[in-house]
């Protein structure tokens, strides 16, 4: 058995510890918000917060998860409530949005470290994270709405 | 079968727990039979109004990112009186009630939801006003015509108020009447605005639920192991190994594969992988980029004819000037970011299918056959669609997830790798095509003549089609050739490369119009002409087409790019739209830089502004990955490209600038989804031309070192 906080909440999971984080929060305890795009770390549909940092839960194993918090996008607020979270409604991001809880998610993390992100900023924290749709333009400008509603704008 | 099962199916088949009374709407009968046929037909509408008085629209088009799930329902409201959100939203069952009637079958493509649905759901919706309206008129002893709708209520001129609940059961009595008045365009509240999008809330909460994210009582897992070589299949196969894994429940040899059944997808994931297999190539073994390109090269054969006005190898034979050129495109891959999915449920009485799909009765006539069922035993859920491009028209993923739950007894969800998608995609198909232009002595153009050569998609998917015709889906973008020239030839000759191809967004608009588009760029250097002032004289027979091009370079300031920016464009008509491109690059270390594109569109009337836009971003992006990078390459029959690193899509850090200037007007609604995608390659590769000279007459850019 292994030991896992997932938002907010301990938990034990009985899966071989190779098995990365992605099908653990997926298979095992049903939080399918967290997506499948290409198992090797490329796309970012798994992004999930482990203590705060953004990783690729599909090429994370559960075992190296087990010390950490894990925040998965159903944990990000329970209402829809995130800055990030508001902006993206706001600005109609999303349009297949497979990609978005992965988006979303970098941009949460994005946002904690630099509340105040440049263009510039926003590439570097972002490039990971395929939107096949190519709603870049819109995440980049949900961005800086994110951190405009975060700071009480 | 476990009674939570039952449960379950009884609840998810169902659209709201409360009392729902069907209308009896129009267009969801069968033609001649008459409309007091009882409430049989609920399941054929596409509104259900609840005694509850909640409203429901069952969305009969995937949602796969363009807007349907938005789009249809404005239409509905429209003529309903009410306010968006006042509409509940379900995705239909299979049916042929759900016909698109631009396209014969149930099916979401060829950028057509809105234009199928213009009409038959503004009627719909105008049906039902008019029968809550008679329902509550009748009530109160009063004409029909002096009452209206007012947000969901039936109201009287004298102030009285009946809900759309109260009122729906006795208007579901009444005849259905043919003749209602529509909205006037004039008094539109919704059409033409930018209401916000409904599936917006459940895309940033991670609840909206995709083909991949189905979850049933007793559901086990399923990897797929396909064979290497395209069409190849499993000539001999030892699991021993894989059945001692830790879950592992069954191995089943399905007609597209090995599938193993686990417990989890991770644990057939690993056994899968240890798999023992044989593999027979089949008739692909041997073939590879330089075979697939030498047989479109030299394919003979009779064309067919697409358009013919005058006599265009005549004049080409005696003019003055004629000019040739020989474009080529290459293979690729659709990337959706959800991988092929399906979740089958196959029990003796009929099966349950929840999938991803873009084309329901041909997944329902699919899982059928797979089960040994007959079409009605089989129920269609659609999920949203994790991206569509065209990838789910096809419906190869659907037979070994209804095989491996028919083998196991329980529901099984398959899901495909994101290697398994890349290197077993349905492919856009190929092309090596001639254009051939001719100037008579002043320097007119007289002739214009393009020859394309390709696989045909609708060969294989609807054969039918072709046995009548050319296929209509080969020839886009070139057969409505708009310039004032007298001599015309469109000519198509098919040709079968041996592996399967899929239609993929913007279809043929995307490998014609990249010929059609810089050949005019050719025909207009040879005729030492300005592009756009070539383009502009050959056009004013077009107002649409040149009004969408002036607008472009307008707003582009083409002709007065920045120090160091270059100009190209591109002008295309595709599914009743009109538009036109300019792109603005930098050629940077011997590589294309794209700064802005900037795109006019002249869609006629426009139903969501905000979803328009956003599907010509997306058109944009999805075409400029075409163009700068996107290649599947064939060796010995196998797929070299597998994950987002040897095939490469644009991420953030690389997009343009983009600028969508929409022209309003009040015709009817032209497809959205995918005419943006066609002009980029041909706007970047003129753009190129004119920065260096050069011109680029294959694709992707990436093959080609520029100066």
């Amino acid at each position: 058995m292994i030991k896992l906080n997932v938002n907010g909440k301990d938990t034990e999971v009985d899966v071989d510890s190779d098995t990365p984080l992605l099908w653990v929060l997926r298979d095992t305890l049903g939080l399918t918000g967290t997506k499948y795009g290409c198992g090797a770390a490329l796309c970012g549909a798994c992004t999930v917060h482990l203590d705060g940092q953004a990783v690729r839960s599909c090429r994370t194993p559960v075992s190296a998860a087990a010390a950490g918090k894990i925040t998965t996008i159903e944990g990000l607020s329970s209402d829809r409530s995130h800055p990030v979270q508001k902006a993206w409604i706001e600005l109609d991001v999303p349009q297949c949005g497979y990609c978005q809880s992965g988006q979303i998610m970098s941009a949460a993390a994005l946002l904690a470290h630099t509340p105040q992100p440049s263009d510039a900023d926003i590439d570097a924290a972002m490039s990971g994270n395929i939107c096949r749709c190519g709603t870049y333009q819109r995440i980049r400008a949900a961005i800086h709405r994110a951190a405009q509603l975060k700071s009480g704008g | 079968m476990s009674l939570d099962r039952r449960a379950f199916l009884k609840s998810s088949a169902c659209v709201s727990g409360g009392l729902i009374i069907a209308l009896h709407l129009p267009g969801c009968s069968k033609p001649g039979r008459t409309s007091g046929e009882p409430k049989t037909v609920a399941a054929n509408a596409w509104l259900r109004i609840g005694t509850d008085n909640t409203i429901t629209f069952l969305c009969d088009r995937s949602e796969m990112g363009q807007g349907v799930y938005t789009a249809l329902p404005t239409l509905i409201a429209e003529e309903l009186g009410v306010d968006l959100g006042r509409i509940r939203i379900d995705f239909a069952p299979a049916g042929d009630a759900y016909k698109n009637d631009l396209l014969g079958t149930q099916i979401t493509g060829g950028s057509t939801s809105v234009r199928d649905a213009w009409l038959k759901l503004r009627r719909a919706g105008a049906q039902a006003r008019t029968m809550l309206i008679s329902a509550a008129a009748r009530e109160w002893g009063i004409r029909a015509a002096v009452c209206r709708v007012e947000n969901g209520f039936v109201v009287s001129p004298t102030g009285k108020r009946a809900s759309f609940g109260a009122c729906a059961e006795a208007a579901a009595r009444l005849p259905v009447p043919n003749d209602v008045k529509l909205t006037d365009p004039g008094n539109f509240r919704l059409i033409g605005t930018s209401v916000r999008r409904l599936d917006t809330p459940l895309k940033v909460d991670g609840s909206a639920r995709y083909g991949i994210d189905v979850r049933l009582p007793e559901m086990l897992y399923a990897a797929l192991a396909q064979p290497p070589a395209l069409g190849g299949k499993a000539a001999s196969f030892d699991d021993s190994k894989a059945r001692a894994l830790p879950g592992v429940k069954a191995v089943v040899q399905t007609s597209s594969g090995i599938a193993v059944v686990a417990t989890s997808w991770w644990q057939a994931l690993k056994a899968r992988d240890v798999l023992a297999i044989k593999w027979d190539d089949g008739a692909n073994g041997a073939l590879n980029d330089g075979v697939i390109l030498r047989g479109l090269e030299r394919a003979t054969g009779t064309a067919q004819s697409a358009r013919r006005d005058g006599d265009a190898d005549a004049v080409i034979k005696s003019a003055a000037r004629v000019v040739k050129a020989e474009y080529q495109l290459p293979l690729l891959a659709h990337a959706t970011l959800e991988p092929q999915n399906c979740t089958a449920d196959v029990r003796a009485e009929g099966c349950d299918i929840y999938v991803p799909t873009q084309i329901q009765q041909v997944a329902q006539q699919a899982a059928a056959s797979a089960a040994g069922l007959k079409p009605e035993q089989v129920r269609v859920h659609t999920t949203f669609l994790g991206g569509g491009f065209g990838r789910r028209l096809d419906v190869d993923f659907v037979p070994a997830a209804v095989e491996a739950s028919k083998a196991v007894g329980k529901p099984v969800k398959l899901l495909w790798t994101r290697e398994d998608d890349t290197t077993h995609d349905v492919y856009r198909p190929p092309a090596f095509d001639t254009a051939i232009g001719a100037f008579d002595k002043s320097g007119k153009l007289i002739a214009w003549k393009l020859r394309l050569v390709g696989p045909s998609v609708t060969a294989r998917l609807f054969p039918a089609v072709v046995a009548k015709s050319i296929d209509p889906f080969a020839i886009e973008a070139a057969a409505n050739y708009p310039y004032d020239v007298p001599n015309v030839s469109v000519e198509y000759l098919r040709h079968e490369i041996g592996i399967n191809v899929g239609y993929m967004r913007s279809v043929s608009h995307a490998l014609n119009c990249f010929v059609a588009e810089s050949f005019m760029d050719e025909l207009a250097a040879s005729a030492r002409r300005d592009p756009l002032e070539f383009r502009r004289a050959l056009l004013s027979k077009q107002p649409r087409y040149l009004k969408a091009l002036e607008l472009a370079a307008q707003e582009a300031r083409y002709g007065a790019a920045p120090k160091g920016r270059f100009h190209g464009l591109a002008v295309m008509s595709g599914y009743d739209t009109y538009m036109a491109q300019v792109a603005e690059i930098s050629l940077e270390n011997g590589k294309v830089r794209v700064h802005r594109i900037v795109c006019a569109v002249d869609c006629g009337q426009v139903v969501n502004r905000d979803i328009v836009v956003a599907q010509v971003e997306s058109g944009i992006i999805f075409g400029l990955s075409s163009t700068l990078w996107g290649e599947i390459n064939i060796q010995r029959g196998r797929v070299q490209q597998t994950n987002f690193d040897t095939y490469r899509v644009l991420r953030i850090n690389e997009i343009p600038r983009i600028d969508v200037l929409l022209l309003d007007n009040r015709a009817p609604p032209g497809g959205i989804g995918e005419p943006s995608t066609a002009l980029v390659a041909p706007a970047v590769c003129n753009a190129i031309h004119a920065a260096s000279g050069r011109r680029l007459r294959s694709l992707p850019l990436a093959r080609h070192k520029l100066a």
